[in-house]
């Protein structure tokens, strides 16, 4: 089991409270992980990943294990923390905003 | 005895006050998308409970929301949870793609940026959601960067009408300073076939065959930054007007002047001749009264506020050129709001009710045809946008 952690703003939208949990087969890397996210929460498509480059969009930041993972190949394999659900991957809006 | 229904799109979140035909009393409701920008808010003429919403954001971008009861819920048309998390998605509000396909779209090509080099398109947001007239899963989106684009199933998938922007002067057209925004899209309530829009910074365009072809209509416009006295697009307009009993005036509000035309865009005559200020962003017509128009004064150079702190709607009887100012119930020193382009609107009740939204957060309504005012709320995040519902 998966654990996903989104901003306020993203779990407003998907409608959802506290943690969101994820059931993935395979390896669990970034790309696999958001595929899974999106599938379950259509309304999401978009608002972590452009549409179409599928690139992370430019404020949005993933965080996992205290480490920053943004920059990380969207098929590297996420930490095991991760993967065994130990830990939870966190979507982050970045900066702040008034 | 009828009611009205205000939809108002702020900096954080949607609001939506209500009131009966007496328009003294309001129920408030909101903050709907709490922390969401929402650029505007319009129901279906063709079942007003039927509404649309953009909600946006500069982290997370563009979802469209749909409410079909008046705004009490919403959901994004397509963007529920499936059953299944196997499942593909069936479809996605928020997804506007440029149509580039060889069979109905256009090349992505550029635009003018604000250094004057070329800039590719980049899609932003949603500024403006037009419904139908007559069909309640049909509405307009017009976007940034400037673009016009149509959903047929209630804003679940989206197309673009890629006439508009490929029709072969969009190298030319350049971002104002809220960005390159298409605005304003009027229906012709006579003529299905016809419609307007407005881009900041290209300028007006016409459509006579239901939004396939476009031809800009700036003839009359003039603007102190273009070298080319005879520019076919380049300006800023920052709204258009209609009244649906005479579908071809309409009135502008032009980042400096404010004009008429009486022939479908064909050439535009100035009206501001009396005003203290001929900057500003909306402009309306009285329901019932089509030669009465509002605008609301601002100071272009010294901080886009009201001219001497005085926050005054000017009011012609005539058209334009004669104008009066509408002060009672405003504030009369001190005030230093903008009033922005969507963000004012007038109910069709038989005394014309006047509504606008400041970006202090005030939305104000006239129940008399703008003789006094009054504020319903006083204390809203930035007011985006303002559009009025008149219920039976």
């Amino acid at each position: 089991m998966i654990r996903v952690v989104l901003p306020p703003h993203l779990r407003t939208l998907a409608r959802v409270d506290g943690e969101v949990t994820l059931e993935i087969e395979g390896q669990v890397t970034q790309r696999s992980l958001l595929d899974a996210l999106e599938a379950c929460y259509p309304v999401l498509r978009g608002a972590i990943r452009d549409h179409v480059t599928q690139q992370r969009r430019p404020f949005v930041r993933f965080f996992a294990c205290e480490q920053d993972l943004s920059h990380e190949l969207p098929d590297a394999p996420l930490p095991d923390a991760v993967s065994t659900g130990a830990e939870p991957f966190l979507v982050v809006g970045a900066i702040a905003g008034g | 005895m009828s009611k009205v229904r205000v939809l108002v799109g702020t900096r954080k979140g949607a609001f939506i006050l209500t009131s009966d035909g007496k328009r003294e009393r309001w129920e408030v409701s909101g903050p709907h998308f709490a922390g969401w920008e929402i650029y505007h808010m319009k129901g279906s003429p063709a079942d007003p409970n039927r509404l649309f919403a953009s909600q946006s954001s500069g982290w997370f971008g563009q979802v469209i929301q749909r409410s079909s009861d008046g705004g009490k819920t919403w959901e994004a048309p397509g963007g529920g949870v499936t059953v299944s998390p196997g499942g593909m998605p069936k479809g996605e509000s928020n997804k506007f793609v440029y149509d580039s396909s060889p069979e109905t779209g256009r090349p992505l090509t550029t635009h003018q940026w604000y250094d004057g080099t070329q800039h590719p398109w980049e899609f932003k947001r949603v500024w403006h959601l037009e419904p139908s007239l007559d069909d309640p899963d049909t509405v307009y989106a017009g976007v940034e960067d400037a673009a016009l684009f149509r959903s047929t199933d209630g804003g679940q998938t989206w197309q673009e009408l890629a006439g508009l922007r490929g029709h072969g002067t969009g190298p030319k057209w350049q971002p104002g300073a809220g960005g390159m925004c298409l605005h304003t899209i009027l229906l012709d309530p006579s003529n299905p076939q016809r419609m307007y829009i407005a881009i900041s910074a290209a300028g007006a365009f016409r459509s006579d065959d239901g939004g396939k072809t476009w031809k800009p209509i700036n003839r009359g416009l003039k603007s102190q930054y273009l070298p080319d006295p005879n520019a076919e697009v380049g300006f800023c307009v920052h709204r258009i007007a209609i009244h649906r009993s005479r579908p071809d005036v309409l009135f502008m509000q032009l980042h400096g002047g404010v004009l008429r035309t009486d022939n479908a865009g064909d050439l535009w005559k100035d009206i501001s001749g009396g005003l203290p200020s001929d900057f500003g962003f909306p402009i309306d017509v009285h329901a019932h009264e089509p030669n009465t128009i509002y605008v609301v004064p601002i100071n272009a150079e010294a901080g886009r506020c009201p001219p001497e702190g005085k926050l005054r709607v000017y009011r012609s009887r005539t058209g334009g050129n004669e104008w009066e100012p509408l002060t009672n119930g405003l504030p009369q020193r001190d005030c230093y709001v903008n009033v922005l382009r969507d963000a004012m609107a007038v109910d069709s009740l038989d005394s014309c009710g006047v509504y606008f939204g400041t970006t202090g957060g005030q939305v104000y309504a006239s129940a008399d045809a703008g003789d006094n005012w009054a504020p319903i709320v006083r204390d809203l995040p930035a007011v985006l946008s303002v559009e009025v519902q008149t219920l039976p």
